[in-house]
């Protein structure tokens, strides 16, 4: 075998989370009052859209939750080595773009670096010019050449993405029997977002689309890389928030008295603290006792991805306060209901109630409330990474990314374009979420819908 | 009222006294003076003598709860615990790293901090609930959609980008306004107007549907029915009927975040170099100074409860039939 499987703490949770996910989705699929509301989300084209682009996310984010050591070159001995760089099934997809790095800057689609440097001609004088690049361009064989050939490629890329588009497409249509889906909206999406890629891929094969940043890497493999980040801390974060919030708040509104106070008292307690204060004081902490105990990390990403774990667990028991008050709330509102009070005369035991009555009665405030939160913790992650309490330095992610870009603001000419891959990315990825979180929303909410009063 | 009020101050001591075993925990307990000693001093010049050297400059060489060797009060007063942490009850938060006084520091930085916070909180608040009473009284028609469409891109957009966006278009591009700095008098408008300018519109998004949310679950209720029917015109109706009763919502909103204003915004001071309380916490954090994070998390705690104190006490104001008892 000439690889190793590796899996981090992250991933197992990540596929735990995914195993979570699809149980209930085919708990739902049995129960059709449970799957009315889903089908009102979809017939809205809003909605089906954003999941179209967030299941894009989610795809490469999975690709690049599959890790793997790649074994070494044989040695003399017998036994494999392993690399210590832990990579990803996503990063062998994109290999170029991630081996192609150049000296350091260089614009999006450029041939030439972006500073001039020291060059000897082939008759040895010196001059200052502006070196090609090692990838990018390479094939060309002078510079003028370059915007032909970027329009060539570019509509190659478009061709041949709207063609497999709508390969993908036709086999859809002949296979899915889906009568109310938005269907007309969901193609038209699907074909623009297949032409994107298809440009996109086309040219990243000859050029960086993105450009590169300080150290010569693509910012366009950056920015993809990124996603996994953003990702897993918007969900890995629900599994700590979910179970404390859901326990905690039902039980403060159902059994009341000195159970209520504690609870009461514990989520007064902390969310009277700055949030990112205790945050910040928590990162601290764990910083420390990561940095005391090297020996428990193998490799630099175990150590990265720990953080990232940390991370999450932090945020989750620093945010459930939030969603505990509203469930201690409608519990309190459950429990005066005729139907608890005949099952109490009836005798029927406190946790029965609890699991029977009251926890199916509450899961549409948990799950609107986990949407709403998505979107929130990934912005939320930019600005911890800012402020040195986010995730580690050596992991990518749109925080550490705009950190670095920040600085190269004031360079003349603007190194931009890492800024600006991390607000498309960002911004399409938190849109589509809180497009999704709207609709999930009115679907699942029981008031009537507002705005049409 | 007045009972009422000592009743919450006093329901605040058992909240703070938990703040501040939280945090103890957290840097004390956890992470023992010697880790802290290590990682201040860095890996290659740890001995055991400067640690020891360290801890004592900084009074971490007692203690954590109980100091057997003292006697009698000194048992307990004589520790971490009692110098470092019970002295906050009387506001007083000791010495940070570098050996300045923290309370005296935090009271000069509260000026900086309070001149950015306030007029973008005032600005914000008017102009928030002004466009979301304009998104209510054209409901459901294309401006309102697509007001709604607005909001929800502005709140997609990280707040680092309104920074460093607005940094570029209006320092860079225009020289209306110096990028970073500040200065006390007059002269500090011209430094505040900008992070007063990109308060203001990095929460359009958020706050405008959120109000909007507000005054149309309003707008669905009975009295409103009735107030049309008596044949009031649609904005006297939304002014003098609908925004007096979304006040209680409102409020529960706002009210919290004012005492708060004192803290300071961490990201917006410590971008536009503002010597207020956030990017004195951003330093802190950044120098992993423990005991100015603690004294900001003690003092955040404490406006905290205020506001919340605050916004019961708002209540009877606007609403005749609240009755703190």
């Amino acid at each position: 075998m000439n690889f190793m499987p590796v899996i981090l703490w992250s991933d197992a949770l990540v596929f735990l989370l995914l195993a979570t996910g699809i149980a209930t989705a085919w708990y739902v699929r049995q129960r059709e009052y449970l799957l009315l509301p889903w089908r009102r989300v979809a017939q809205s084209s809003v909605a089906m859209v954003s999941l179209l682009v967030l299941s894009l996310f989610f795809v490469i984010g999975l690709l690049d939750t599959l890790h793997y050591r790649a074994a070494l070159p044989e040695q003399n001995s017998d036994e494999t080595v392993y690399s210590p760089e832990v990579l990803s099934v996503f990063d062998k997809l994109v290999e170029p773009l991630r081996v192609r790095t150049e000296k350091t800057y260089s614009a999006p689609l450029a041939v030439a670096l972006y500073a001039k440097e020291s060059m000897t001609d082939a008759q040895g004088n010196v001059l200052r010019d502006y070196p090609r690049l090692r990838y990018g361009g390479a094939h060309l064989t002078d510079e003028s050449e370059r915007d032909g050939d970027v329009l060539k490629r570019a509509l190659l890329g478009a061709l041949g993405g709207l063609l497999a588009g709508l390969l993908i497409a036709l086999g859809i249509k002949s296979w899915t029997t889906a009568r109310s889906l938005p269907l007309r909206a969901l193609l038209i999406a699907a074909l623009t977002i297949a032409i994107i890629i298809g440009t996109i891929a086309n040219l990243a094969t000859a050029y960086h689309v993105l450009g590169t940043d300080k150290v010569g890497q693509d910012v366009l493999y950056l920015s993809l890389k990124s996603i996994r980040t953003g990702l897993i801390i918007g969900t890995l974060t629900t599994l700590v928030t979910l179970p404390l919030a859901l326990f905690l708040g039902v039980a403060a509104g159902y059994f009341r008295g000195w159970v209520d106070d504690v609870i009461q008292y514990l989520y007064t307690l902390l969310s009277s603290i700055p949030g990112v204060l205790l945050i910040a004081a928590a990162v601290l902490m764990m910083q420390v006792i990561i940095d005391t105990h090297p020996e428990w990390f193998d490799t630099t990403a175990s150590r990265a991805d720990m953080r990232l774990v940390a991370l999450c667990l932090i945020l989750g028991v620093t945010s459930w306060t939030g969603l505990c008050r509203l469930l201690r709330g409608e519990t309190l509102k459950l429990r005066e209901m005729e139907y608890i009070q005949a099952a109490q005369s009836f005798g029927v035991s406190s946790m029965r109630i609890l699991a029977r009555h009251i926890m199916p009665n509450v899961m549409h405030i948990i799950l609107i409330a986990l949407v709403m939160d998505f979107s929130a913790l990934v912005l939320a992650e930019a600005v911890l990474s800012y402020v040195g309490v986010g995730v580690d330095p050596s992991m990518i992610s749109f925080g550490t990314m705009i950190n670095a870009a920040r600085l190269e603001m004031g360079r003349e000419p603007m190194v931009w374009w890492a800024l600006a891959a991390a607000f498309v990315f960002m911004l399409v990825l938190v849109l589509a979420a809180n497009l999704f979180a709207d609709a999930v929303r009115d679907a699942f909410d029981p008031r009537p819908n507002r705005a049409e009063i | 009222m007045i009972a009422y009020l000592i009743r919450r101050i006093l329901y605040a001591i058992p909240i703070l006294i938990g703040v501040n075993l939280l945090t103890f925990m957290l840097f004390f307990v956890v992470n023992t003076p010697d880790d802290m000693a290590r990682m201040q001093l860095g890996i290659k010049r740890v001995t055991p003598e400067a640690v020891e050297k360290w801890k004592q400059q900084r009074g971490y060489d007692k203690p954590l709860f109980l100091n057997s060797t003292a006697d009698d009060t000194k048992k307990i007063s004589d520790t971490i615990f009692w110098q470092k942490s019970a002295s906050m009850f009387a506001l007083d938060f000791g010495y940070s790293d570098d050996g300045r006084n923290i309370s005296r520091e935090i009271a000069t930085r509260m000026g900086p901090s309070l001149a950015i916070a306030l007029p973008t909180f005032i600005i914000g608040l008017v102009i928030y609930v002004s466009f979301a009473l304009l998104m209510t009284l054209f409901r459901a028609t294309t401006l309102d959609i697509a007001g709604v469409a607005l909001c929800v891109t502005l709140m997609s957009i990280s707040g680092l980008f309104y920074i460093i966006g607005g940094q570029f278009v209006v320092s860079k591009l225009w020289h209306l306004v110096p990028i970073s700095g500040y200065s006390g008098g007059v002269d500090s408008f011209k430094f505040v107007a900008l992070p007063i300018l990109i308060g203001v519109v990095s929460g359009v998004g958020s706050s405008s549907r959120w109000y909007r949310t507000i005054f149309l679950e309003e707008i669905g209720k009975d009295y409103v029915r009735t107030a049309r029917a008596k044949g009031l015109s649609e904005l006297r109706v939304l002014f003098r009927h609908v925004l007096k009763n979304a006040m209680i919502p409102i409020l529960t909103g706002v009210v919290v975040v004012i005492p708060l204003l004192f803290m300071g915004s961490l990201l917006t001071e410590s971008f536009f170099g503002i010597p207020g309380l956030g990017s004195y916490t951003i330093d802190a954090i950044n120098a992993q100074d423990f005991s100015v994070v603690r004294a900001m998390v003690f003092l955040g705690s404490v406006l905290y409860i205020a506001g919340l104190i605050l916004t019961d006490l708002s209540y009877t104001v606007v609403d005749p039939r609240v009755r703190l008892t």
